[in-house]
């Protein structure tokens, strides 16, 4: 792990100083922060790829037996969990937190100790949604967890009881991001750094953090709900006690579209920095893309009963939501035609960050076009729950999400890691990962076409299924050759010395005005940002320096601290009391977050202050 | 096998090549949605075909210029003076949004329309369903006829299949005659389907119900009105003649482990947890499509039902060899 | 931006100690946004499952009005005891901030006694959390608003604690008025629960 190099000169200091692992588990900078959450990301990221691989091998061949078939919906259900929750939004998550509060010039984030709380309950949840497998028990209801089939009467292991829990406690962690990076971007801003002229990707970053904020707690909600009727004997979901199977299916789908999005927004975010630095073009249509972001952002919480179309809730509600998710093609497709028209005319530099960029727009187009198709209500009673489904729902997921995760990380590694990821191997990772993916998932599309229900455990031969599940099984091989490539080429740079220059790329927003890796109290003087493209501008109309906004001085930096991972510990270990319906644990350690909780509304942190290097900053 | 060639030439032409030619290799299977035997189903696949071609032809120009961009507009080696800097372009960016809308039009007037022409008229004849985990139960209403996993209709006829769920979510799903719908407890909903030609054809639950979602198909035999008729009084008067000692002890064996459980047609065992056995013989299958239904295989499902669908509530009852070959005599005469 | 609107419904004389426009405010503000979406899917549960009685006994046959109405004016003035509070706070009278937040404290405390006898009488007429998803949805529903309750009560304790042993400060200042944003929230969610569950409950 890359070592934030000291640069400071003299530190007046009345917290407590950590050292070694422990500055790292005390830690209260975005950047750090944002690091951890990226290599947890890419550590689960292991997990969610084996059990994908583990299905691939269970089906390519009908009526195998490599898993039997309870083993089998832990795979799915777990891989689908992991993917969404403990991949996507952690890795995108830890890129707005190294690289947001950099492009607005801010210091910090708004609330840096939540900030680590944030990410420890993260990490914590998914070690604890893990460890259900010490208790002889995954979750295996699927990632969206239908009731009543989640429900005690159907499931009476405590795989579910790990789901409930474990996703709360995540998704608190979440929440308060959510509220942290708003704060942030709304208040934190840099003068002159106005709405319209923060970089695309902060944008994103503020529409993701007003779908958390809204798409949260229904599912938090709906997880407490279900806990009650397994730990206390509720009847939410109880269809016999007059409970309703859909409350689940509603409750679930009106943050799982958002959720989507979540997912997605920052990837859009993403793609709009890296095209046109690689393109050496400005971002076309900038106004409609931040406006494009807000349109999808509020349409996506009006179309959530899409995913219930063979939900029978009639034609009138199957026509108006079929409606409402083909028009967010719209702003989708503004995108699409401002990047291309961005590439048009430009001086295209095919790096690694780039090809993953261009990947995403001919891929995010399948999967985008394949979701129209599923918006036609009465079309989609066909496509619903077959693999039609999977292969879009992976062209949006992996084709864009992850495909943009990889751009960023090819892009922002030196900014966070002082190191350049290997070029060559970049490339090979690059083509890789591209062709497998295609190989894996397009034929998913014809294997739903021809009947084949998603979550099959196995199936007979006779259906025309078998030969496009060992192509997609050929192809999961293929992309893990391309994820090892990746591996490798990590490992590589991590042992090459932190050497990467400031601007690498001749970037256009203010993380490219700091040092690789920017140092700890980010900028020596809050710059004054000029226009749009702040660096940019300076490097191509003024003499290449940011302006400061405030006179050269001493820094207040917020002291480290570990109380976050404290609170995020004694959740956990009350979460472990509830599944394992023992009040003394769940009490007793309740107890002490709120003790703990108590003594953080009352800390008055004076924090320290440090003196900035001459030359800190990138010339 | 025109869509596929259409579908998929810019990105994957190997592909498309293999797929045209391991679709008419391998044929569709027989629960494709590409080859629809009736109203319903051709229906959603004219949608499909017509969203396919809006869909690709979107496809292609976007990669058109996707890919004349990127090589057009690559960066040569030595070159280094800033392209030309475009900001936007407002009736560009108005005719880009504009033409979308346009061609969204286009698929919602179909989506709504058959919305609402999907839904069942009150004429139409009425099949129960019942999801249980992992079997299908059909009733007849109006003619006590009761089956299970299989279910015969006649050709040319719309069905209102009432659909519900003893304990999870299930979805009926037969593809070549149309679209899915989920049986959900609590809950009452309706699908309407039609068959334009007589035969089999082959349905699965299509949503999670548990480790024996794999397992629970179904069939369903069109039969022109005659046959279909014919088999209505078989089923209304079944008749079980049970002669040899090795039968009669099978059914003694059958009162006193099954019948608390399954209804047989002609006898007095009427118990409703399990599935309704009567005329069993004249079922292709067992075990919810699981298995064909051959002496050998009954006596293996009786061996370890939950051996051989994984989740099967029917526990293994532990019999011996010869229990279970009793059995299987008195059940071969349930024809 | 909503915190400088805010700020200036409660402008105040320069002499006074100025109300914060810091990243608490906001942060708070924000917060409770994603509050309301909390309490909108318990609400919506509820109006979803409040027909499902069973067996089990109604609200129409158990809500007791009267006696939920003294609660919620007994809630409702705390929200008046916690702006005099805040009032005083901005005049730098420490001594007044306490009294007002210690009435507060007490007027949400006599309100979760309230909660507290009805959930007991409601237990006695037959009312679980078991009996049908009715009982669920409502002792959810109130019970969720009173745990925000309890945690305000707890919060404002705190907050009294410390300025009873460190007085008052620019940033302590701060931290009493994000909690009393908060707790005027929870009295505003009860006003919607009070018409929603009780007076629609009664209606039928």
């Amino acid at each position: 792990m890359a070592a934030i190099p000291e640069r400071l000169v003299a530190v007046h200091s009345e917290s407590r100083t950590y050292t070694g692992i422990w500055s790292w588990l005390a830690t209260v900078d975005h950047k750090r922060i944002g690091i951890m959450y990226i290599l947890a990301g890419l550590f689960f990221m292991a997990f969610g790829g084996a059990e994908a691989l583990i299905i691939r091998l269970q089906l390519w061949a009908p009526n195998s037996h490599v898993v039997s078939a309870e083993t089998f919906n832990q795979l799915f259900t777990m891989h689908g969990v992991t993917m969404i929750f403990l991949v996507a939004m952690p890795i995108l998550i830890g890129f707005i937190n190294a690289i947001v509060p950099l492009q607005i010039g801010a210091r910090d984030v708004a609330f840096p100790r939540m900030n680590a709380l944030s990410l420890w309950l993260f990490v914590l949840g998914g070690l604890f949604l893990y460890s259900s497998f010490l208790f002889g028990s995954m979750p295996d209801a699927g990632w969206f967890n239908n009731a009543p089939l989640s429900e005690l009467a159907f499931s009476k292991g405590l795989g579910v009881d790990f789901y409930d829990i474990g996703l709360q406690i995540s998704g608190f962690g979440t929440l308060m991001t959510g509220i942290n990076f708003l704060v942030t971007i709304l208040n934190m801003r840099a003068p002159g750094m106005r709405l319209l002229r923060m970089p695309l990707f902060t944008w994103s970053a503020l529409i993701t953090m007003l779908l958390i904020l809204f798409a949260f707690p229904p599912i938090t909600v709906n997880l407490i709900l279900q806990m009650f009727d397994r730990l206390f004997g509720a009847n939410f979901f109880v269809v016999g006690n007059g409970g309703s199977a859909l409350l689940w299916q509603n409750l679930f789908w009106i943050f799982g579209h958002p959720e989507v999005y979540i997912v997605i927004l920052p990837a859009f975010g993403i793609i709009s920095e890296i095209i046109p630095v690689f393109a050496k073009k400005v971002l076309f249509g900038y106004e409609s893309m931040a406006m494009a972001l807000s349109v999808i952002a509020f349409l996506s919480f009006m179309v959530w009963t899409h995913h219930m179309f063979a939900d029978g809730l009639g034609p009138v509600v199957n026509s108006l939501f079929a409606i409402t998710s083909m028009l967010i093609a719209v702003p989708t497709g503004i995108k699409i035609f401002n990047w291309l028209a961005t590439l048009w005319g430009g001086k295209i530099h095919f790096t690694s960050a780039m090809l993953y960029a261009l990947s995403f727009i001919p891929l995010f187009v399948i999967g985008g076009v394949s979701g129209i198709m599923l918006a036609m209500a009465p079309a989609d009673l066909q496509y619903n729950d077959s693999y039609f489904v999977v292969a879009h729902f992976h062209y949006v997921l992996f084709g864009g999400t992850l495909m943009g995760a990889l751009a960023a990380l090819y892009y922002w590694f030196p900014k966070m890691w002082g190191r350049m990821l290997n070029e060559k191997l970049g490339k090979w990772n690059f083509w890789l990962v591209f062709i497998g993916f295609n190989v894996t998932f397009f034929p998913m599309h014809i294997s739903g076409l021809l009947g084949m229900p998603r979550r099959i455990s196995t199936y007979a031969p006779g259906n025309g299924w078998t030969i496009w599940n060992q192509i997609s099984t050929i192809g999961a091989f293929i992309l893990l050759a391309g994820m090892l490539i990746l591996l490798y080429n990590l490992i590589q740079t991590f042992l090459h010395p932190a050497d990467a220059p400031a601007d690498p790329w001749d970037g256009r927003a203010l993380e490219w005005s700091l040092t690789s890796p920017a140092p700890e109290y980010n900028f020596a003087q809050t710059p004054l940002v000029r226009g749009r493209d702040a660096y940019w501008l300076e490097k191509r109309e003024g003499d290449g320096k940011l302006q400061p906004a405030e006179p050269a001085g001493p820094i207040h930096m917020p002291s480290p601290s570990l109380a976050p991972l404290g609170i995020a510990l004694t959740i956990v270990l009350a979460g472990y009391g509830a599944v394992l319906h023992s009040t003394i644990i769940g009490g007793l350690f309740l107890l002490l977050t709120f003790v703990q909780i108590g003594r953080a509304l009352l800390a008055e942190d004076h924090g320290f202050h440090v003196t900035p290097h001459v030359g800190g900053e990138a010339q | 096998m025109r869509w596929t060639q259409r579908g998929f030439r810019v990105t994957l032409p190997l592909l498309a090549l293999s797929a045209a030619a391991l679709l008419s290799g391998c044929g569709l299977g027989k629960q494709s949605t590409l080859s629809p035997a009736g109203p319903v189903a051709s229906a959603q696949l004219g949608m499909f075909w017509e969203s396919l071609a809006i869909m690709t032809g979107i496809f292609i120009v976007v990669a058109a210029v996707f890919l004349y961009s990127i090589i057009r507009f690559r960066a040569r080696p030595g070159d280094n003076e800033l392209p030309k800097q475009v900001h936007g372009n407002t009736t560009l960016e108005i005719v880009w949004t504009i033409i979308p809308i346009i061609l969204l039009v286009f698929l919602a007037i179909p989506t709504v329309h058959y919305s609402f022409a999907f839904q069942a008229p009150a004429t139409a004849m009425k099949v129960d369903v019942v999801g249980h985990q992992y079997w299908w139960e059909f009733d007849y209403p109006g003619s006590k006829v009761t089956t299970a996993n299989i279910v015969h209709i006649p050709v040319n006829t719309k069905i209102n299949f009432v659909l519900t769920s003893a304990d999870v979510i299930h979805s009926f799903w037969v593809p070549e005659l149309g679209g899915k719908t989920d049986l959900i407890p609590g809950r009452v909903n309706h699908l309407l389907l039609e068959a334009s030609k007589t035969g089999t054809f082959y349905g699965q639950c299509a949503q999670l119900c548990g480790p024996g979602h794999a397992y629970m198909k179904f069939e369903v035999v069109v039969q022109t009105p005659a046959a279909y008729q014919a088999w209505v009084s078989a089923m209304q008067h079944p008749t079980v003649s049970v002669t040899t000692s090795e039968q009669k002890a099978g059914m003694a064996l059958f009162k006193q482990d099954c019948s608390t459980c399954h209804t047989v047609g002609g006898t007095s065992f009427n118990g409703k947890v399990g599935p309704n056995l009567t005329e069993l013989m004249t079922r292709p299958t067992i075990a919810a499509g699981t298995l064909t239904n051959t002496p050998a295989n009954l006596a293996k499902w009786l061996h370890n039902p939950p051996g051989v669908k994984p989740g099967a509530l029917m526990p293994n009852l532990n019999l011996s060899q010869t229990q279970i070959q009793s059995l299987v005599a008195f059940l071969e005469t349930l024809k | 931006m909503s915190t400088q609107t805010h700020v200036a419904v409660h402008a105040a004389p320069a002499t006074e100690l100025q109300l914060p426009k810091d990243n608490r405010v906001l942060g708070l503000w924000v917060f409770l946004a994603g509050e309301c979406a909390f309490f909108a899917s318990l609400i919506g549960t509820y109006l979803g499952l409040h027909t499902a009685t069973l067996h089990g006994p109604t609200g129409q046959q158990i809500f007791d009005l009267p006696l939920t109405t003294i609660a919620t004016l007994i809630l409702l003035s705390s929200s008046l005891t916690v702006v005099l509070g805040v009032q005083a706070m901005q005049r730098r009278d420490a001594r007044g901030m306490q009294i007002w937040l210690w009435i507060t404290a007490l007027l949400g405390l006599f309100f979760l006694e309230f909660q507290g006898y009805e959930f007991y009488t409601f237990y006695n007429s037959g009312l679980t959390l078991h009996t049908s998803a009715f009982g669920s949805a409502f002792f959810t529903l109130t019970g969720f608003h009173g745990l925000h309750v309890l945690f305000g009560v707890f919060w404002i304790l705190l907050l009294l604690f410390q300025s009873v042993k460190h007085g008052i400060n620019e940033e302590r200042t701060s931290k009493v008025f994000v909690m009393s944003l908060y707790w005027h929230f929870v009295d505003v969610v009860w006003v919607v629960l009070f018409t929603l569950v009780y007076l629609a409950g009664k209606v039928g």
